[in-house]
Protein backbone atom coordinates (compact mmCIF):
# COMPACT_ATOMS: atom_id res chain seq x y z
CA UNK A 1 0.00 0.00 0.00
CA UNK A 2 2.84 2.19 0.36
CA UNK A 3 4.10 3.04 -3.26
CA UNK A 4 0.08 3.61 -4.18
CA UNK A 5 -0.23 5.83 -1.48
CA UNK A 6 3.15 7.70 -1.88
CA UNK A 7 2.44 7.85 -5.94
CA UNK A 8 -1.12 9.21 -5.29
CA UNK A 9 -0.32 11.56 -2.16
CA UNK A 10 2.98 13.21 -3.72
CA UNK A 11 1.49 14.43 -7.08
CA UNK A 12 -1.51 15.48 -4.96
CA UNK A 13 1.03 18.01 -2.87
CA UNK A 14 2.28 19.14 -6.22
CA UNK A 15 -0.55 20.27 -7.70
CA UNK A 16 -1.76 21.69 -4.17
CA UNK A 17 1.52 23.75 -4.36
CA UNK A 18 1.29 24.70 -7.64
CA UNK A 19 -2.10 25.96 -7.29
CA UNK A 20 -1.48 27.98 -3.96
CA UNK A 21 1.65 29.35 -5.59
CA UNK A 22 -0.24 31.71 -7.78
CA UNK A 23 -2.89 32.67 -4.98
CA UNK A 24 0.38 33.31 -2.54
CA UNK A 25 2.37 35.38 -5.15
CA UNK A 26 -0.52 36.94 -6.30
CA UNK A 27 0.56 40.81 -4.80
CA UNK A 28 3.93 40.28 -7.16
CA UNK A 29 2.13 38.38 -10.11
CA UNK A 30 0.15 41.43 -9.88
CA UNK A 31 2.63 43.76 -10.51
CA UNK A 32 4.44 41.90 -13.42
CA UNK A 33 1.34 41.17 -15.15
CA UNK A 34 -2.00 42.66 -14.12
CA UNK A 35 -0.84 46.44 -13.47
CA UNK A 36 -3.75 48.19 -12.01
CA UNK A 37 -3.68 50.95 -13.31
CA UNK A 38 -4.41 49.48 -16.51
CA UNK A 39 -8.11 49.28 -16.35
CA UNK A 40 -7.47 45.79 -19.17
CA UNK A 41 -4.96 44.18 -17.64
CA UNK A 42 -7.01 44.24 -13.96
CA UNK A 43 -10.56 42.80 -15.77
CA UNK A 44 -8.05 39.76 -16.61
CA UNK A 45 -6.86 39.59 -13.17
CA UNK A 46 -10.24 39.61 -11.83
CA UNK A 47 -11.14 36.74 -14.47
CA UNK A 48 -7.56 34.84 -13.57
CA UNK A 49 -9.13 34.94 -9.46
CA UNK A 50 -12.54 34.44 -10.14
CA UNK A 51 -12.73 31.86 -13.45
CA UNK A 52 -10.05 29.74 -12.19
CA UNK A 53 -11.27 28.93 -8.96
CA UNK A 54 -15.51 29.11 -9.49
CA UNK A 55 -15.91 27.74 -13.02
CA UNK A 56 -13.02 25.75 -14.46
CA UNK A 57 -12.23 24.00 -11.49
CA UNK A 58 -15.83 22.37 -11.23
CA UNK A 59 -15.65 21.83 -14.97
CA UNK A 60 -12.82 20.17 -14.70
CA UNK A 61 -13.61 17.68 -12.24
CA UNK A 62 -16.77 16.88 -14.63
CA UNK A 63 -13.72 16.24 -17.74
CA UNK A 64 -11.88 14.53 -15.65
CA UNK A 65 -13.83 12.49 -13.84
CA UNK A 66 -15.81 11.43 -16.91
CA UNK A 67 -12.13 10.68 -18.12
CA UNK A 68 -11.31 8.62 -15.09
CA UNK A 69 -14.37 6.65 -15.22
CA UNK A 70 -13.65 5.96 -18.95
CA UNK A 71 -10.52 5.35 -19.13
CA UNK A 72 -8.88 5.03 -15.77
CA UNK A 73 -7.46 6.72 -12.77
CA UNK A 74 -3.97 6.13 -13.40
CA UNK A 75 -3.96 7.74 -16.91
CA UNK A 76 -6.75 10.35 -16.12
CA UNK A 77 -4.53 11.88 -12.79
CA UNK A 78 -1.23 11.36 -14.34
CA UNK A 79 -2.47 13.91 -17.10
CA UNK A 80 -4.07 16.45 -14.80
CA UNK A 81 -0.58 15.93 -13.06
CA UNK A 82 1.24 16.75 -16.41
CA UNK A 83 -1.16 19.62 -16.91
CA UNK A 84 -0.57 21.34 -13.60
CA UNK A 85 2.66 21.17 -13.76
CA UNK A 86 3.17 22.29 -17.55
CA UNK A 87 1.22 25.13 -16.74
CA UNK A 88 2.49 26.43 -13.64
CA UNK A 89 6.22 25.50 -15.24
CA UNK A 90 4.93 27.62 -17.89
CA UNK A 91 3.97 30.87 -15.33
CA UNK A 92 7.33 31.03 -14.26
CA UNK A 93 8.42 31.87 -18.18
CA UNK A 94 6.16 34.35 -19.03
CA UNK A 95 7.85 37.88 -19.55
CA UNK A 96 6.15 40.71 -17.42
CA UNK A 97 3.90 43.26 -19.02
CA UNK A 98 6.35 45.70 -19.64
CA UNK A 99 8.11 43.55 -21.63
CA UNK A 100 5.56 41.75 -24.16
CA UNK A 101 2.46 43.88 -23.23
CA UNK A 102 -0.92 42.89 -23.22
CA UNK A 103 -0.06 39.17 -24.40
CA UNK A 104 1.43 38.73 -20.93
CA UNK A 105 -1.75 38.72 -18.69
CA UNK A 106 -3.79 36.77 -21.63
CA UNK A 107 -0.99 33.88 -21.07
CA UNK A 108 -1.03 34.14 -17.21
CA UNK A 109 -4.75 33.94 -18.02
CA UNK A 110 -4.75 30.68 -19.70
CA UNK A 111 -2.32 29.16 -17.90
CA UNK A 112 -4.40 29.96 -14.97
CA UNK A 113 -7.41 28.29 -16.14
CA UNK A 114 -5.41 25.28 -17.38
CA UNK A 115 -4.19 24.87 -13.34
CA UNK A 116 -7.70 25.34 -12.40
CA UNK A 117 -9.06 22.69 -15.08
CA UNK A 118 -5.85 20.04 -13.73
CA UNK A 119 -6.80 20.92 -9.61
CA UNK A 120 -10.92 19.28 -10.49
CA UNK A 121 -9.49 16.32 -11.84
CA UNK A 122 -6.57 15.35 -9.98
CA UNK A 123 -8.28 14.95 -5.84
CA UNK A 124 -10.94 12.36 -6.97
CA UNK A 125 -8.68 10.54 -9.14
CA UNK A 126 -5.75 10.21 -6.45
CA UNK A 127 -8.90 9.39 -3.27
CA UNK A 128 -10.59 7.17 -5.73
CA UNK A 129 -7.15 5.16 -6.39
CA UNK A 130 -6.16 5.04 -3.09
CA UNK A 131 -9.40 4.01 -1.97
CA UNK A 132 -9.86 0.97 -4.44
CA UNK A 133 -6.24 -0.49 -3.23
CA UNK A 134 -7.46 -0.29 0.57
CA UNK A 135 -9.02 -2.84 2.10
CA UNK A 136 -13.21 -1.65 3.08
CA UNK A 137 -11.84 -1.60 7.09
CA UNK A 138 -9.05 0.92 6.34
CA UNK A 139 -10.10 2.77 3.56
CA UNK A 140 -9.88 5.68 6.19
CA UNK A 141 -6.99 5.78 7.46
CA UNK A 142 -5.41 5.31 3.65
CA UNK A 143 -7.10 8.07 2.07
CA UNK A 144 -6.53 10.14 4.72
CA UNK A 145 -2.97 10.84 3.44
CA UNK A 146 -4.88 12.00 0.32
CA UNK A 147 -6.03 14.35 2.93
CA UNK A 148 -2.48 15.91 4.27
CA UNK A 149 -2.12 16.66 0.48
CA UNK A 150 -3.60 20.06 0.58
CA UNK A 151 -2.37 21.21 3.34
CA UNK A 152 0.93 20.21 2.73
CA UNK A 153 1.10 21.47 -0.10
CA UNK A 154 -0.05 24.94 1.19
CA UNK A 155 3.32 24.21 3.70
CA UNK A 156 5.81 23.64 0.80
CA UNK A 157 4.41 26.50 -0.87
CA UNK A 158 4.62 29.06 1.94
CA UNK A 159 8.25 27.63 2.81
CA UNK A 160 9.43 27.78 -0.70
CA UNK A 161 8.70 31.25 -1.04
CA UNK A 162 9.53 32.10 2.33
CA UNK A 163 12.98 30.55 1.78
CA UNK A 164 13.68 31.92 -1.81
CA UNK A 165 12.10 35.43 -0.66
CA UNK A 166 15.75 35.40 2.39
CA UNK A 167 18.04 33.93 0.21
CA UNK A 168 19.28 35.52 -3.40
CA UNK A 169 21.36 38.13 -1.28
CA UNK A 170 22.64 38.66 2.31
CA UNK A 171 21.33 41.42 2.44
CA UNK A 172 17.65 40.59 3.82
CA UNK A 173 15.94 44.03 2.01
CA UNK A 174 17.88 43.31 -0.92
CA UNK A 175 16.80 39.52 -1.57
CA UNK A 176 13.28 40.80 -1.06
CA UNK A 177 13.83 43.18 -3.87
CA UNK A 178 15.55 40.62 -6.01
CA UNK A 179 12.50 38.52 -4.83
CA UNK A 180 9.86 40.95 -6.24
CA UNK A 181 11.78 41.48 -9.19
CA UNK A 182 12.82 37.94 -10.21
CA UNK A 183 13.16 35.37 -7.68
CA UNK A 184 9.34 35.19 -7.76
CA UNK A 185 9.73 32.89 -10.11
CA UNK A 186 11.82 30.14 -8.80
CA UNK A 187 9.10 28.54 -7.03
CA UNK A 188 7.61 27.89 -9.89
CA UNK A 189 10.65 26.26 -11.65
CA UNK A 190 11.30 24.15 -8.30
CA UNK A 191 7.54 22.94 -9.68
CA UNK A 192 9.05 21.29 -12.75
CA UNK A 193 11.52 19.32 -10.94
CA UNK A 194 8.37 18.26 -7.97
CA UNK A 195 6.35 16.63 -11.16
CA UNK A 196 9.00 15.41 -12.96
CA UNK A 197 9.50 12.64 -9.94
CA UNK A 198 5.82 12.37 -9.25
CA UNK A 199 5.39 11.57 -12.70
CA UNK A 200 8.23 9.04 -12.72
CA UNK A 201 6.50 7.46 -9.91
CA UNK A 202 3.06 7.45 -11.25
CA UNK A 203 3.84 5.84 -14.30
CA UNK A 204 5.19 2.51 -12.62
CA UNK A 205 2.00 2.01 -10.90
CA UNK A 206 -0.92 -0.25 -11.69
CA UNK A 207 -4.17 0.73 -12.74
CA UNK A 208 -6.39 0.51 -9.32
CA UNK A 209 -7.87 -3.08 -8.60
CA UNK A 210 -11.52 -1.58 -8.78
CA UNK A 211 -11.25 -0.31 -12.00
CA UNK A 212 -9.41 -3.08 -13.26
CA UNK A 213 -12.44 -5.42 -12.58
CA UNK A 214 -14.83 -3.74 -13.73
CA UNK A 215 -12.92 -3.58 -16.94
CA UNK A 216 -12.53 -6.91 -17.61
CA UNK A 217 -16.14 -7.56 -16.66
CA UNK A 218 -17.02 -5.03 -19.17
CA UNK A 219 -19.16 -2.98 -16.83
CA UNK A 220 -17.38 0.57 -17.15
CA UNK A 221 -20.35 3.27 -17.58
CA UNK A 222 -20.73 4.19 -21.16
CA UNK A 223 -21.94 7.80 -19.66
CA UNK A 224 -20.92 8.62 -16.31
CA UNK A 225 -22.12 11.88 -16.38
CA UNK A 226 -25.16 11.30 -17.66
CA UNK A 227 -25.52 8.25 -14.95
CA UNK A 228 -24.48 9.88 -11.95
CA UNK A 229 -26.08 13.23 -12.61
CA UNK A 230 -29.99 12.47 -14.45
CA UNK A 231 -30.29 8.97 -12.57
CA UNK A 232 -32.84 9.66 -9.29
CA UNK A 233 -30.92 7.93 -6.98
CA UNK A 234 -26.88 8.79 -7.93
CA UNK A 235 -28.41 12.31 -7.84
CA UNK A 236 -29.61 12.93 -4.44
CA UNK A 237 -26.72 11.64 -3.41
CA UNK A 238 -24.52 13.64 -4.84
CA UNK A 239 -26.86 16.58 -3.66
CA UNK A 240 -26.85 15.08 -0.28
CA UNK A 241 -22.98 14.39 -0.37
CA UNK A 242 -22.49 18.51 -1.32
CA UNK A 243 -25.54 20.26 1.52
CA UNK A 244 -24.81 17.44 4.03
CA UNK A 245 -20.73 17.16 4.12
CA UNK A 246 -18.70 19.54 1.34
CA UNK A 247 -20.15 22.09 1.70
CA UNK A 248 -19.68 22.85 5.32
CA UNK A 249 -15.83 20.92 5.09
CA UNK A 250 -14.74 23.61 2.25
CA UNK A 251 -16.67 26.76 4.19
CA UNK A 252 -14.12 25.18 7.84
CA UNK A 253 -11.22 24.08 5.52
CA UNK A 254 -10.79 27.79 3.68
CA UNK A 255 -11.43 29.97 7.37
CA UNK A 256 -8.73 27.97 9.04
CA UNK A 257 -6.21 27.74 6.41
CA UNK A 258 -6.75 31.06 4.41
CA UNK A 259 -9.19 33.30 6.40
CA UNK A 260 -6.74 32.86 9.33
CA UNK A 261 -4.04 34.28 7.08
CA UNK A 262 -5.75 37.32 6.10
CA UNK A 263 -7.35 37.86 8.81
CA UNK A 264 -4.31 38.04 10.78
CA UNK A 265 -2.47 40.35 7.99
CA UNK A 266 -5.22 42.85 7.18
CA UNK A 267 -7.14 42.89 10.50
CA UNK A 268 -4.46 42.16 13.29
CA UNK A 269 -2.04 43.92 11.24
CA UNK A 270 0.96 41.15 11.62
CA UNK A 271 3.99 41.47 9.56
CA UNK A 272 4.11 39.69 6.22
CA UNK A 273 6.77 37.17 6.69
CA UNK A 274 5.22 36.62 10.80
CA UNK A 275 2.16 35.74 9.39
CA UNK A 276 3.10 32.66 7.19
CA UNK A 277 5.67 31.80 9.94
CA UNK A 278 2.52 31.48 12.38
CA UNK A 279 0.89 29.72 10.22
CA UNK A 280 3.30 26.79 9.21
CA UNK A 281 3.63 26.66 12.89
CA UNK A 282 0.50 25.87 13.29
CA UNK A 283 0.27 23.70 10.48
CA UNK A 284 3.29 21.28 11.06
CA UNK A 285 1.57 19.81 14.55
CA UNK A 286 -1.86 19.81 12.78
CA UNK A 287 -0.98 17.63 10.11
CA UNK A 288 -0.84 14.15 11.77
CA UNK A 289 -4.23 15.10 12.87
CA UNK A 290 -6.02 14.60 9.48
CA UNK A 291 -4.49 10.88 9.57
CA UNK A 292 -5.79 10.23 12.95
CA UNK A 293 -9.22 11.18 12.71
CA UNK A 294 -9.12 9.26 9.11
CA UNK A 295 -8.09 6.37 11.11
CA UNK A 296 -10.41 6.79 14.44
CA UNK A 297 -13.62 7.11 10.99
CA UNK A 298 -12.55 3.16 10.46
CA UNK A 299 -13.34 2.24 13.72
CA UNK A 300 -16.48 5.05 14.95
CA UNK A 301 -18.03 5.78 11.76
CA UNK A 302 -17.26 8.97 9.08
CA UNK A 303 -20.12 10.77 10.02
CA UNK A 304 -20.15 12.35 13.83
CA UNK A 305 -16.07 12.97 13.63
CA UNK A 306 -17.16 15.39 10.33
CA UNK A 307 -20.10 16.74 11.97
CA UNK A 308 -18.35 17.24 15.20
CA UNK A 309 -15.78 19.55 13.31
CA UNK A 310 -18.58 21.04 12.24
CA UNK A 311 -20.12 22.07 15.62
CA UNK A 312 -16.88 22.66 16.92
CA UNK A 313 -16.40 25.53 14.07
CA UNK A 314 -19.78 27.22 14.10
CA UNK A 315 -19.21 27.21 18.45
CA UNK A 316 -16.00 28.72 18.75
CA UNK A 317 -15.09 30.69 15.63
CA UNK A 318 -15.56 34.03 16.68
CA UNK A 319 -14.62 33.30 20.14
CA UNK A 320 -11.27 32.18 18.42
CA UNK A 321 -10.87 35.24 16.58
CA UNK A 322 -11.79 37.43 19.02
CA UNK A 323 -8.89 36.15 21.06
CA UNK A 324 -6.58 36.78 18.16
CA UNK A 325 -7.05 40.28 18.08
CA UNK A 326 -6.31 40.49 21.65
CA UNK A 327 -3.50 38.57 20.96
CA UNK A 328 -2.65 41.38 18.51
CA UNK A 329 -3.70 44.04 20.47
CA UNK A 330 -0.59 46.45 21.76
CA UNK A 331 -0.70 48.26 24.89
CA UNK A 332 1.21 51.31 26.17
CA UNK A 333 3.89 52.32 23.92
CA UNK A 334 7.15 51.79 25.42
CA UNK A 335 10.11 53.40 22.99
CA UNK A 336 9.39 55.18 19.24
CA UNK A 337 12.16 55.82 17.45
CA UNK A 338 12.21 56.68 13.60
CA UNK A 339 15.08 56.75 11.02
CA UNK A 340 15.14 57.76 7.54
CA UNK A 341 15.81 55.02 5.22
CA UNK A 342 15.69 55.79 1.35
CA UNK A 343 15.88 59.49 -0.04
CA UNK A 344 14.63 59.96 -3.61
CA UNK A 345 15.13 62.84 -5.34
CA UNK A 346 12.21 63.15 -7.66
CA UNK A 347 12.83 67.06 -9.86
CA UNK A 348 13.06 69.41 -7.58
CA UNK A 349 11.29 67.75 -4.42
CA UNK A 350 13.47 65.20 -1.82
CA UNK A 351 11.49 62.28 -0.85
CA UNK A 352 12.21 60.62 2.19
CA UNK A 353 11.30 57.47 3.67
CA UNK A 354 10.75 56.83 7.41
CA UNK A 355 10.86 53.88 9.03
CA UNK A 356 9.14 54.41 12.76
CA UNK A 357 9.57 51.52 14.82
CA UNK A 358 7.79 51.28 18.13
CA UNK A 359 8.14 48.75 20.72
CA UNK A 360 4.96 48.51 23.22
CA UNK A 361 4.84 47.46 27.05
CA UNK A 362 3.55 44.08 26.18
CA UNK A 363 6.63 43.27 23.71
CA UNK A 364 4.46 44.29 19.95
CA UNK A 365 6.67 45.86 17.65
CA UNK A 366 4.86 47.83 15.27
CA UNK A 367 6.25 49.41 12.49
CA UNK A 368 5.46 51.80 10.29
CA UNK A 369 6.46 53.18 6.83
CA UNK A 370 5.84 57.06 5.94
CA UNK A 371 7.26 58.90 2.67
CA UNK A 372 7.24 62.80 3.54
CA UNK A 373 7.94 65.23 0.76
CA UNK A 374 10.49 68.30 0.63
CA UNK A 375 10.00 70.99 -2.06
CA UNK A 376 13.70 72.70 -2.66
CA UNK A 377 14.40 74.39 1.24
CA UNK A 378 10.77 74.65 1.86
CA UNK A 379 9.41 72.77 4.94
CA UNK A 380 8.90 68.96 5.27
CA UNK A 381 5.35 68.17 4.24
CA UNK A 382 4.74 64.77 6.06
CA UNK A 383 3.05 62.27 3.72
CA UNK A 384 0.12 59.53 5.15
CA UNK A 385 0.59 56.76 6.93
CA UNK A 386 1.93 54.05 4.83
CA UNK A 387 1.75 50.13 5.67
CA UNK A 388 1.54 49.49 9.57
CA UNK A 389 2.72 45.66 10.48
CA UNK A 390 3.44 44.28 14.08
CA UNK A 391 5.50 41.90 14.98
CA UNK A 392 4.81 39.68 18.24
CA UNK A 393 6.83 38.76 21.06
CA UNK A 394 7.63 34.72 21.56
CA UNK A 395 4.78 35.16 24.34
CA UNK A 396 1.95 36.14 21.90
CA UNK A 397 3.50 33.65 19.14
CA UNK A 398 2.83 30.68 21.32
CA UNK A 399 -0.85 32.00 22.18
CA UNK A 400 -1.48 32.96 18.22
CA UNK A 401 -0.17 29.21 17.43
CA UNK A 402 -2.36 27.80 19.75
CA UNK A 403 -5.39 29.35 18.43
CA UNK A 404 -4.11 28.49 14.84
CA UNK A 405 -3.95 24.91 15.54
CA UNK A 406 -7.41 24.66 17.20
CA UNK A 407 -8.73 26.32 13.69
CA UNK A 408 -6.73 23.41 11.92
CA UNK A 409 -8.01 20.85 13.87
CA UNK A 410 -11.88 21.46 13.11
CA UNK A 411 -10.45 20.95 9.42
CA UNK A 412 -8.77 18.16 10.40
CA UNK A 413 -11.89 16.79 11.57
CA UNK A 414 -13.70 17.56 8.75
CA UNK A 415 -11.33 17.02 6.12
CA UNK A 416 -9.42 13.84 7.31
CA UNK A 417 -12.30 11.44 6.73
CA UNK A 418 -14.40 12.92 4.04
CA UNK A 419 -12.29 11.22 1.11
CA UNK A 420 -13.70 7.46 2.43
CA UNK A 421 -16.87 9.04 2.61
CA UNK A 422 -17.35 10.10 -0.92
CA UNK A 423 -15.75 7.61 -1.75
CA UNK A 424 -18.58 5.02 0.05
CA UNK A 425 -20.90 6.79 -1.62
CA UNK A 426 -20.83 5.91 -5.41
CA UNK A 427 -20.41 2.70 -6.95
CA UNK A 428 -17.11 2.24 -8.44
CA UNK A 429 -18.25 2.82 -12.77
CA UNK A 430 -19.13 6.53 -11.94
CA UNK A 431 -17.65 7.12 -8.78
CA UNK A 432 -14.81 9.14 -10.16
CA UNK A 433 -17.26 11.95 -12.13
CA UNK A 434 -19.86 11.83 -8.92
CA UNK A 435 -17.66 11.94 -6.01
CA UNK A 436 -15.03 14.88 -8.21
CA UNK A 437 -18.27 17.74 -8.73
CA UNK A 438 -19.47 18.15 -4.89
CA UNK A 439 -16.06 18.16 -3.52
CA UNK A 440 -14.88 20.74 -5.93
CA UNK A 441 -18.29 23.30 -5.79
CA UNK A 442 -18.13 21.99 -1.86
CA UNK A 443 -14.82 23.32 -2.05
CA UNK A 444 -14.07 26.11 -5.09
CA UNK A 445 -17.36 27.73 -4.43
CA UNK A 446 -18.65 27.70 -0.79
CA UNK A 447 -15.31 27.53 0.37
CA UNK A 448 -13.21 29.67 -1.99
CA UNK A 449 -16.34 32.28 -1.77
CA UNK A 450 -15.01 32.93 2.04
CA UNK A 451 -12.46 35.59 1.23
CA UNK A 452 -14.90 37.66 -1.01
CA UNK A 453 -17.94 37.62 1.30
CA UNK A 454 -15.82 37.91 4.76
CA UNK A 455 -14.76 41.17 2.83
CA UNK A 456 -18.26 41.55 1.72
CA UNK A 457 -19.54 41.61 5.34
CA UNK A 458 -16.62 43.66 6.96
CA UNK A 459 -17.43 46.60 4.73
CA UNK A 460 -21.15 46.37 5.06
CA UNK A 461 -20.10 46.33 9.08
CA UNK A 462 -17.09 48.26 9.41
CA UNK A 463 -17.12 48.45 13.49
CA UNK A 464 -17.29 44.71 13.60
CA UNK A 465 -14.22 43.42 12.91
CA UNK A 466 -15.36 39.63 13.10
CA UNK A 467 -18.07 40.61 10.77
CA UNK A 468 -16.41 38.38 8.07
CA UNK A 469 -17.30 34.80 9.99
CA UNK A 470 -21.13 35.32 9.64
CA UNK A 471 -20.63 33.75 6.61
CA UNK A 472 -18.58 30.33 7.42
CA UNK A 473 -20.42 30.29 10.54
CA UNK A 474 -23.79 29.94 8.84
CA UNK A 475 -23.05 27.84 5.97
CA UNK A 476 -21.11 25.14 8.61
CA UNK A 477 -24.23 25.32 10.93
CA UNK A 478 -26.55 24.09 7.62
CA UNK A 479 -23.91 21.53 6.88
CA UNK A 480 -24.50 19.96 10.21
CA UNK A 481 -27.87 20.28 10.53
CA UNK A 482 -28.33 18.90 6.96
CA UNK A 483 -25.49 16.30 7.41
CA UNK A 484 -27.22 15.54 11.31
CA UNK A 485 -30.10 14.87 9.66
CA UNK A 486 -29.32 12.98 6.77
CA UNK A 487 -26.68 11.37 6.53
CA UNK A 488 -25.56 7.81 7.59
CA UNK A 489 -23.04 6.98 9.88
CA UNK A 490 -22.69 3.25 8.72
CA UNK A 491 -20.39 3.40 5.72
CA UNK A 492 -21.40 1.78 2.71
CA UNK A 493 -18.36 -0.43 1.32
CA UNK A 494 -19.80 -2.93 -0.87
CA UNK A 495 -20.43 -0.99 -3.85
CA UNK A 496 -18.88 -2.75 -7.44
CA UNK B 1 -36.70 11.05 11.95
CA UNK B 2 -38.16 9.59 8.72
CA UNK B 3 -41.01 12.49 9.49
CA UNK B 4 -38.65 15.03 10.37
CA UNK B 5 -36.28 14.33 7.36
CA UNK B 6 -39.28 15.16 5.21
CA UNK B 7 -40.81 18.10 6.98
CA UNK B 8 -37.19 19.62 6.81
CA UNK B 9 -37.02 19.08 2.49
CA UNK B 10 -40.14 21.84 2.81
CA UNK B 11 -37.67 23.98 4.45
CA UNK B 12 -35.22 23.71 2.39
CA UNK B 13 -36.57 24.00 -1.03
CA UNK B 14 -38.00 27.57 -0.34
CA UNK B 15 -34.76 28.32 1.65
CA UNK B 16 -32.84 27.78 -1.88
CA UNK B 17 -35.28 29.85 -4.04
CA UNK B 18 -34.20 32.82 -0.93
CA UNK B 19 -30.93 32.16 -0.68
CA UNK B 20 -30.66 32.71 -4.68
CA UNK B 21 -33.04 35.81 -4.68
CA UNK B 22 -30.90 37.10 -2.01
CA UNK B 23 -27.87 36.67 -4.06
CA UNK B 24 -29.17 38.20 -6.83
CA UNK B 25 -30.29 41.53 -4.73
CA UNK B 26 -27.10 41.92 -3.38
CA UNK B 27 -25.51 41.72 -6.55
CA UNK B 28 -27.59 44.18 -7.87
CA UNK B 29 -26.73 46.96 -5.10
CA UNK B 30 -23.30 45.98 -5.72
CA UNK B 31 -22.99 46.81 -8.93
CA UNK B 32 -24.87 49.46 -8.83
CA UNK B 33 -22.90 51.12 -6.12
CA UNK B 34 -19.65 50.37 -8.74
CA UNK B 35 -20.84 49.73 -11.71
CA UNK B 36 -17.65 48.81 -13.65
CA UNK B 37 -16.66 45.93 -15.19
CA UNK B 38 -14.83 44.30 -12.53
CA UNK B 39 -17.62 44.32 -10.12
CA UNK B 40 -19.73 43.18 -12.93
CA UNK B 41 -17.68 40.11 -13.69
CA UNK B 42 -17.34 38.87 -10.34
CA UNK B 43 -20.68 38.96 -9.42
CA UNK B 44 -21.36 37.55 -13.10
CA UNK B 45 -19.64 34.35 -11.99
CA UNK B 46 -20.91 34.38 -8.54
CA UNK B 47 -24.45 34.43 -10.57
CA UNK B 48 -23.56 31.87 -12.46
CA UNK B 49 -22.22 29.27 -10.47
CA UNK B 50 -24.78 29.53 -7.28
CA UNK B 51 -27.62 29.24 -10.12
CA UNK B 52 -27.42 25.36 -10.68
CA UNK B 53 -26.07 25.29 -6.43
CA UNK B 54 -29.17 26.90 -5.65
CA UNK B 55 -31.63 24.66 -7.70
CA UNK B 56 -29.73 21.68 -6.73
CA UNK B 57 -30.28 22.88 -2.71
CA UNK B 58 -34.13 22.96 -3.97
CA UNK B 59 -34.07 19.94 -5.70
CA UNK B 60 -32.50 18.14 -2.70
CA UNK B 61 -35.52 19.40 -0.49
CA UNK B 62 -37.90 18.04 -3.11
CA UNK B 63 -35.97 14.58 -2.64
CA UNK B 64 -35.95 14.90 0.92
CA UNK B 65 -39.80 15.70 1.28
CA UNK B 66 -40.09 12.55 -1.19
CA UNK B 67 -38.68 10.16 1.22
CA UNK B 68 -35.15 9.72 -1.04
CA UNK B 69 -32.94 9.91 2.13
CA UNK B 70 -35.32 8.20 4.80
CA UNK B 71 -34.88 4.61 6.32
CA UNK B 72 -34.93 2.01 3.69
CA UNK B 73 -34.15 4.36 0.39
CA UNK B 74 -31.62 2.22 -1.78
CA UNK B 75 -27.93 4.16 -2.02
CA UNK B 76 -26.77 4.88 -5.52
CA UNK B 77 -27.42 2.43 -8.46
Amino acid sequence: MRPVIAAASLGTVIEWYDFYLFGSLAPILAAQFFPKDNPTTALLATLATFAAGFIVRPFGALVFGRLGDKAGRKHTFLLTLLIMGGATFAIGCVPSFQSIGYAAPVIVLFLRLLQGLALGGEYGGAATYVAEHAPAGKRGYYTSWIQTTATLGLLLSLAVILLTRVSLDPDKAQSIRYFESWGWRIPFFVSALLVAVSVFIRLRMDESPGFKKIRDEGKIAVNPLRESFTQRKNLSLVLLTLFGAVMGQGVVWYTGQFYAQTFMENTCRIDFAQTRTLLILAIVPATPLFILFGAWSDKVGRKWIMMGGLLLAVCLYRPIYRGMLQIAQPDAAFQTDTATVGHKQAGSLSLFQLRTETTYQNGIVGVRMQTDTMAGSAAMVPGKAGKESKTLPLNRVAAMVGLLFLQLLFVAMVYGPIAAFLVEQFPTRIRYSSMSLPYHIGNGVFGGMTPFIAVLLTTAYPAEPLAGLWYPIAVAFLCLLIGSLYLRNKPVTDHE
Amino acid sequence: MNKLQRIAGLVWMPLGMLLFVALLWTAGLQISANPVADTWIQWGVFILISFPVCLGFCLFGWYAWKGDYSDGAENAS
